[in-house]
């Protein structure tokens, strides 16, 4: 671990790019912002949106963009129907408008090339997104680390980038796919899966899951009791 | 400046009162951690108060759990936003650890230790004088492993990350040395009502 970056993490105002719907419920936004700071893959940010009245309201949000060069990151955000920030996105936000970010932040929960491999990512519904990043990160900077991700959503409709991930796990000869539908006589993930994972990616050095706390809980507890070392498992759970 | 079309959904103000800023209220209790749920064996559980390297005081769970208990209700804030009201945790106190070693605090500063390596520096006058307790049960019952069972260090008045889950002990430290996330650009000290989320806030 290195010393910690002692500057402060100030609110940036970002421009509002570009919006693209990537399935029912979930955008993407990217977003043009000045950060000090090179972002890592798996990192989040937080925004800040403030009413007329000076109330604010904050969330986290984590990119999926791989790190960039170009100034912009993106954000898929799902729309909840009752959510006070991700509503606001879904129903108002347009191209031009400015919003505070403030980032990039977290520094667990982050992936490096030269980490390595083989990577075991595992994804809950939208908690695919940071583990996006890494997967473009990786093809980008280091296409040899072999890389596994185990994709876990309801529904076919539901997969966030599955075009994307379709056509990586085609062309990219060392990244597998695989894709668990819980709905339409599917099964959540159990111990047969990821003995299925862990036998086609060979043992993992690093596994990332990220997901709702039940999703997360449930492969973390699997992949311990598949012998995994707690140190190599990293987690980020989302809900609240 | 505000954020063209945002109305946002302004809670009523007696929430507001008890929320800092940029906090939301949540009826839920969001898990948040950096790994695994450690897998604790009560019968080889111990808590260990260290100065540096050197152990000054441990206790089994048997003993630990005959030491004098408190109580705390109250509003606890995490640095992901959400806030959780009316949270209800008993626990043995900083003070009783300290009475039952037999020592007053050899250091003003201190690192608690997880069972899954994770740490958080507190300063000894946040834990002391009643501010402070290793807590063994929630709202009634003992703390699921979720939640930081079988005992998690209770710090209420600061962001709930150091609130260290799954204690096993705390490390005297000569100065205020930065634990797991206060090494990851999270402040040093966390206090919510001064919005402390990160390094120069």
């Amino acid at each position: 671990m290195t010393d910690p970056d002692p500057r402060p993490l100030p609110w940036r105002t970002a421009t509002l790019t570009a919006i693209r719907p990537i399935t029912r419920r979930v955008k993407s936004y990217r977003f043009q912002v000045g950060f000090d700071r090179p972002v890592l893959a798996g990192q989040h940010v937080d925004v800040r949106l403030t009413a007329p009245d000076g109330y604010q309201a904050q969330r986290s949000y984590s990119i999926a963009s791989a790190p960039a060069g170009d100034g912009t990151i993106e954000l898929m955000i799902e729309g909840l129907p009752d959510g006070e920030v991700s509503g606001f996105f879904d129903a108002v936000a347009e191209i031009g408008d400015t919003i505070e970010l403030r980032g990039p932040i977290g520094g667990a929960f982050v992936w490096r090339p030269e980490d390595g491999g083989p990577l075991l990512l595992a994804g809950g519904g939208s908690g695919v997104v940071p583990l996006l990043a890494m997967l473009r990160h990786r093809a980008a900077a280091a296409p040899g680390v072999p890389a596994l991700l185990l994709y876990s959503v309801r529904e076919a409709s539901e997969v966030i980038a599955a075009e994307e991930l379709a056509v990586r796990a085609r062309d990219e000869p060392h990244f597998q796919l695989m894709l668990n539908l819980t709905r339409a006589g599917g099964r959540r993930v159990d111990a047969a899966m990821i003995a299925e994972a862990l036998e086609r990616l060979g043992p993992p050095r690093h596994a990332y899951l990220c997901g709702g706390n039940p999703f997360v809980g449930a492969v973390a507890d699997l992949l311990l009791d598949a012998g995994l070392d707690p140190a190599r498992i990293h987690t980020e759970r989302f809900g609240g | 400046m505000s954020t063209r079309g945002f109305t946002g959904r302004k809670p009523p103000e007696a929430t507001r009162e008890r929320l800092p800023p940029g906090q939301y209220l949540t009826d839920d209790f969001p898990v948040l951690q950096i790994g695994p749920n450690p897998r604790i064996d009560l019968a080889a559980w111990s808590f260990t108060l260290r100065e540096g390297s050197r152990p000054l005081k441990s206790w089994t769970w048997d003993e630990f759990n005959a030491l004098p208990r408190t109580r705390w209700g109250g509003d606890i804030h995490c640095v992901t936003k959400w806030s959780k009201f009316d949270t209800a945790w008993e626990g043995v106190s900083f003070d009783a650890l300290l009475a039952d070693a037999g020592i007053e605090a050899p250091t003003d500063f201190l690192l608690a230790e997880g069972y899954d390596d994770y740490t958080t520096n507190v300063p000894v006058t946040d834990l002391a004088g009643g501010k402070g307790m290793v807590a063994t049960h929630y709202d009634g019952k003992p703390i699921p492993t979720d939640h930081g069972g079988p005992a998690r260090l209770l710090v209420p008045h600061l962001y709930f990350w150091k609130s260290a889950k799954w204690v096993k002990g705390l490390r005297f430290t000569k100065r205020d040395e930065g634990g797991f996330w206060e090494m990851r650009g999270y402040h040093m000290y966390g206090d919510p009502w001064r919005e402390q989320r990160f390094i120069g806030d």
